[in-house]
């Protein structure tokens, strides 16, 4: 069972949403690039073709120049994902970055073994302020078992490189879950983890995703593992939450405001933009973005891609209608990972009433009031409720 | 027609000894269908019957034969149908009994010979096959007279097949068989021995004319139900139907009554005229009772209204078909139906699903059991569900069984009686190396698998028949099935108390191998009365939600939970818990143990 103290001691006030919705803040860019692919990833990744990384990056400045006009003056978030944001060659990212609109929070993520001084000094030049380490685990057994290549040193000596660099803000990666990995294992990850004092973690289970190498090679023995593997999500968050951070998304947790130094809101301001259902725009091959009831993915096909920015037209793209039910439905089911309650008047007519009632009662879910102008107040999983989560949610929608 | 130029009569085999291919080779003989015409095994029309090499349904056909009217009539070749025999056999004055000459006598010829015998009827014993090369018919011959009581020399020898001895066949039963013995100017008086629904007609009735007359267009009667309808037609069929002017005494043949509710007339109902009422009905009318219960549901809850008019339809043909509507709280609206056996249930069901195309769930079959309440009232039980908890003495149907197997299988087939809680009768041997073993056993021991048991034991070599002997007194238990402590109304059972914990442990086990876990432990349980028998429990979930979900996830999250979403819409709820249908199907099925 999980103490009570967290998540009830950290409700926080609900913020309100900006209102012109239409003005997008928020900005994703893909760089797919990798030295090899772990065997576990699904996302969209090209290894190597290091004679592509120039063509990519002026692709993404294209796509960029089409379509700025959606972005506000202003932005709050740019995120660097990848593939290995990192492992582009510095001389492209850094072309990259300098054209890219600045921004209240820019973050790149980063494998350890592409961290080295230089690096970190070049994010820090381009106004990043916030780096996303693939950390992963700090058993050199276990990162092989996940085709990592950095080891655990890489992995300290790259944060330190980050830290020395000026970074105030670095976000630690953890997977659990990995096949093989004893209780005995995960916890000392975590205090491997802690000890480096990470303004933010984000903890993993692994998941076998369907088609990957991976799953393939472990599948049967995760499924075997599974019932176990239950306990390891309560264990991650119990030590994270002891220690001091706030298990503020399902799997994101960040130092609390009280435990830093200047008090600071430590949460990824732009991972919040998705839970809180805002518009984003993706730039790049296999990106998403979400605007104005619309969203669409761009071709994950490099060639395609590349062919259609040369001419500056916009790449190939997969739409997706999203109708005002499902938007209520997505911001149902992303509300509730966070420990921010959800305002029930923003999502009516999504919500069972009756499996809310069931759900109160089991301890699962609660409502909380909002204040005077919230008359149906608020919605909020308690911390076993967040356990299952997905679960809870599917009984949730109506 | 003259009386004494009548003769009604049946051909009774085992199943696949040439039942049909006589009936078939009659009718070719007789020249009642033309060569051309000739369709192999004519009288058996419906394509079930064809597939399952069995007869259903009696029917009636008219052939002449050196100047005699010959009435064939059809009956079903299983002890299920004992009723429906027994209303053919009534209609007759004789039998042509049949048995393979490679295979000798089996159960059902042993069931068939009583039968027939039970109805004064002549036996005209034939040996079929004799063309195989593997036939014996000395020896087929002789276990035959045996059974008739008859002289081995009085037993023809035939194959159906080539059509030799075919017309001694017919000799005899015009020498052997005597003439009906009605009143033509008697009241008229005719025994309807089966009926079926034409969608444009209406109930046709099949009757044997005892005593005077029906003419076309005359007002009758039915005299046990007390219905009314005018004849619109009578006739015969000669394989087809052929209208005529009237039906006179010992004749069989037709009647149209134009009803078009299918539960107005009964098979074994007596008809009569308005005009010249009989005093007294025919002897013979009873209510079958079915012995063999089952919950017949539709797949989809849909279905319902379509299940219920299909059973209507199917009742119209089958008077034996017994059906109530019936509530489960696993699995919806669906119906109790009752059978006068495994066959019946079988057929019922395969019906069900090919004419009507119901997709339907079957549920374990239960006997009817016979409860002595503390209020000294008896009750009869269809449905375990129904069985009181409090109760003085409960009576269950046993059966007599008889199992003819090669000398080699008696000791495996005892074995599997005594497991059974058999208690042996006799043993005959019919042969040096064939043995007929003669047991009562409980019906509810031979209702789930005994069959098959029986077939694997002997290496398909068993024949096996038996006839209800009545009900007897079981130390029978009545084991419900709890989850998180709610009874499940379609999980109860009764079960003799010496299995009662086995069969509660594995029902158990298989369900929480099939309950989904739940947010809270849930404790699945089997109990007789307040006191629990088997217990496991349904470990709650700690974890369900998937760690990921950023931009590029949504869409692919929101699709997996509408699925979870989807998958909670069709699970039934037992108290708090969530059961999947499925669940319910996976322990209660029954066509889930043959597949």
């Amino acid at each position: 069972m999980i103490p009570r103290p967290f998540g009830s001691e950290q409700v926080p006030a609900f913020e309100e949403s900006p209102s012109d919705a239409l003005v997008v803040r928020h900005l994703y860019v893909h760089l797919p690039f990798c030295a090899h692919r772990c065997g576990y990833c699904d996302f969209v990744t090209v290894v190597g073709r290091r004679g592509q990384h120039a063509a990519y990056v002026d692709a993404l400045l294209a796509e960029f120049e089409l379509e700025r006009g959606l972005l506000a003056p202003e932005l709050e978030t740019v995120f660097l994902g990848g593939g290995t944001p990192t492992f582009t060659e510095p001389r492209e990212l850094e072309r990259l970055l300098a054209v890219l609109p600045d921004a209240a929070e820019v973050t790149v993520e980063a494998n350890p073994e592409t961290v080295t001084s230089a690096l970190a000094a070049l994010l820090r030049r381009h106004g990043v302020s916030r780096v996303s380490l693939g950390a992963q685990t700090f058993r050199p057994e276990l990162l092989g078992v996940l085709d990592r290549v950095a080891g655990p040193d890489d992995v300290r000596r790259s944060f330190y490189h980050l830290r020395d660099a000026g970074f105030d803000n670095i976000s630690l990666d953890l997977i659990y879950g990995i096949p093989g990995q004893r209780p005995s294992d995960l916890a000392a990850d975590i205090e491997e983890a802690l000890a480096l004092r990470p303004e933010h973690l984000s903890c993993y289970e692994l998941e076998a995703k369907p088609g990957t190498r991976f799953t393939h090679a472990h599948g049967e023995e995760l499924r075997r593992q599974a019932e176990a593997l239950e306990g390891y999500f309560e264990s991650v968050v119990e030590r994270l939450v002891a220690a001091g951070y706030r298990w503020y998304e399902t799997a994101n947790f960040c130092r609390a405001a009280l435990a830093d130094a200047d008090g600071r809101d430590l949460r990824s301001r732009h991972n919040l933009a998705y839970w809180r259902g805002r518009d984003y725009l993706g730039l790049g091959i296999g990106a998403v973005s979400t605007i104005g009831g619309e969203r669409w993915r761009t071709t994950p096909r490099l060639g395609p891609y590349l062919a259609a920015l040369r001419e500056d037209r916009l790449p190939p793209r997969e739409l997706e209608p999203l109708p005002e039910s499902v938007q209520r439905e997505e911001r149902v089911m992303l509300g509730l990972r966070l420990d921010e309650p959800l305002p029930v008047a923003t999502v009516a007519g999504a919500l069972d009433e009756k499996a809310l009632a069931r759900l109160e009662r089991l301890g699962l879910a609660q409502l909380v009031p909002l204040g005077p102008q919230h008359a149906r107040g608020a919605l909020t999983l308690t911390p076993r409720g967040r356990l299952l989560g997905d679960a809870v949610t599917a009984d949730l929608l109506a | 027609m003259d009386l004494g130029r009548i003769r009604n009569f049946s051909i009774i085999a085992h199943i696949d000894h040439g039942k049909s291919t006589l009936a078939d080779r009659i009718l070719e003989l007789t020249k009642t269908v033309s060569g051309r015409e000739m369709r192999a095994q004519v009288l058996d029309t419906m394509e079930l019957e064809r597939e399952r090499g069995i007869t259903i349904k009696a029917q009636a056909v008219r052939v002449n034969w050196k100047d005699n009217e010959l009435n064939l009539i059809d009956t079903p070749g299983h002890v299920d149908f004992t009723y429906e025999v027994s209303r053919s056999l009534q209609a007759c004055e004789g039998a042509v009994l049949v048995v393979d000459a490679a295979q000798g006598v089996e159960a059902q010829t042993v069931a068939n010979a009583y039968l027939a015998i039970e109805n004064n009827l002549e036996i005209v014993p034939v040996v079929n096959k004799i063309d195989l090369p593997q036939a014996d018919p000395d020896g087929a011959a002789a276990e035959l007279a045996e059974l008739v009581g008859g002289k081995q020399e009085d037993v023809l020898r035939i194959s159906a097949k080539t059509g030799e001895g075919v017309a001694e066949v017919l000799d005899a039963i015009v020498e052997r068989i005597h003439s009906p013995s009605g009143e033509p100017a008697a009241a008229s008086r005719a025994l309807v021995f089966d009926s079926s629904y034409d969608q444009y007609r209406g109930v046709v009735a099949f009757v044997r004319m005892v005593d005077g007359a029906f003419a076309a267009g005359e007002p009758l009667q039915a005299m046990a139900q007390g219905t009314r309808f005018e004849a619109e037609e009578v006739g015969f069929f000669s394989p087809t139907m052929k209208a005529a002017e009237t039906l006179g005494a010992g004749e069989v043949g037709y009647v149209i009554t134009g009803l078009k509710d299918v539960s107005r007339l009964r098979v074994g109902d007596t008809l009569t005229t308005e005009a010249n009422r009989a005093s007294e009905p025919l002897p013979g009318y009873k209510d079958v009772k079915p012995m063999v219960f089952a919950g017949l549901f539709p797949t989809d809850s849909d279905d319902y209204p379509d299940l219920r008019d299909a059973l209507e339809r199917l009742k119209l043909n089958d008077a034996a078909l017994f059906y109530e509507p019936e509530t489960s709280q696993a699995l919806g609206f669906g119906f109790r139906c009752g059978f006068l056996g495994l066959l019946h249930m079988e057929i019922v069901r395969e019906r069900l699903e090919r004419e009507f195309d119901l997709d339907l769930l079957v549920t374990a079959p239960n006997v009817a059991y016979r409860v002595l309440e503390r209020n000294g009232e008896w009750l009869e039980v269809h449905n375990p569900a129904e069985m009181p908890r409090e109760l003085d003495a409960v009576e269950e149907p046993y059966v007599r069984a008889s199992i003819i197997v090669p000398k080699d299988y008696v000791g495996p087939v005892m074995e599997l009686n005594n497991d059974r809680r058999g208690r042996f009768d006799h043993m005959e041997y019919l042969s040096p190396e064939r043995v007929l073993l003669a047991y009562e056993l409980p019906l509810a021991e031979i209702v789930l698998d005994y069959y098959d048991q029986l077939k694997s034991r002997t290496r398909g070599y068993a024949s096996f028949d038996y006839d209800v002997a009545g009900f007897r007194e079981g130390a029978l238990a009545r084991v419900d099935i709890l989850i998180g402590d709610e009874p499940v109304d379609a999980l109860s059972m009764i079960v003799h108390r010496d299995a009662a914990y086995a069969r509660g442990k594995a029902l158990v086990e298989r369900l929480r191998k099939e309950i989904p876990r739940q947010y809270f432990d849930v404790a699945v349980q089997a109990a007789i009365g307040s006191r629990v028998i088997a217990r496991e429990t349904v470990k709650a979930k700690r974890k369900d939600v998937l760690a990921k979900c950023y931009g590029g996830d949504i869409s692919r999250k929101r699709k997996l939970l509408e699925k979870q979403k989807a998958g909670k819409r069709r699970m039934k709820q037992v108290g708090a818990v969530e059961v999947p249908q499925e669940a319910f199907l996976a322990v209660l099925n029954l066509n889930d143990g043959k597949k």
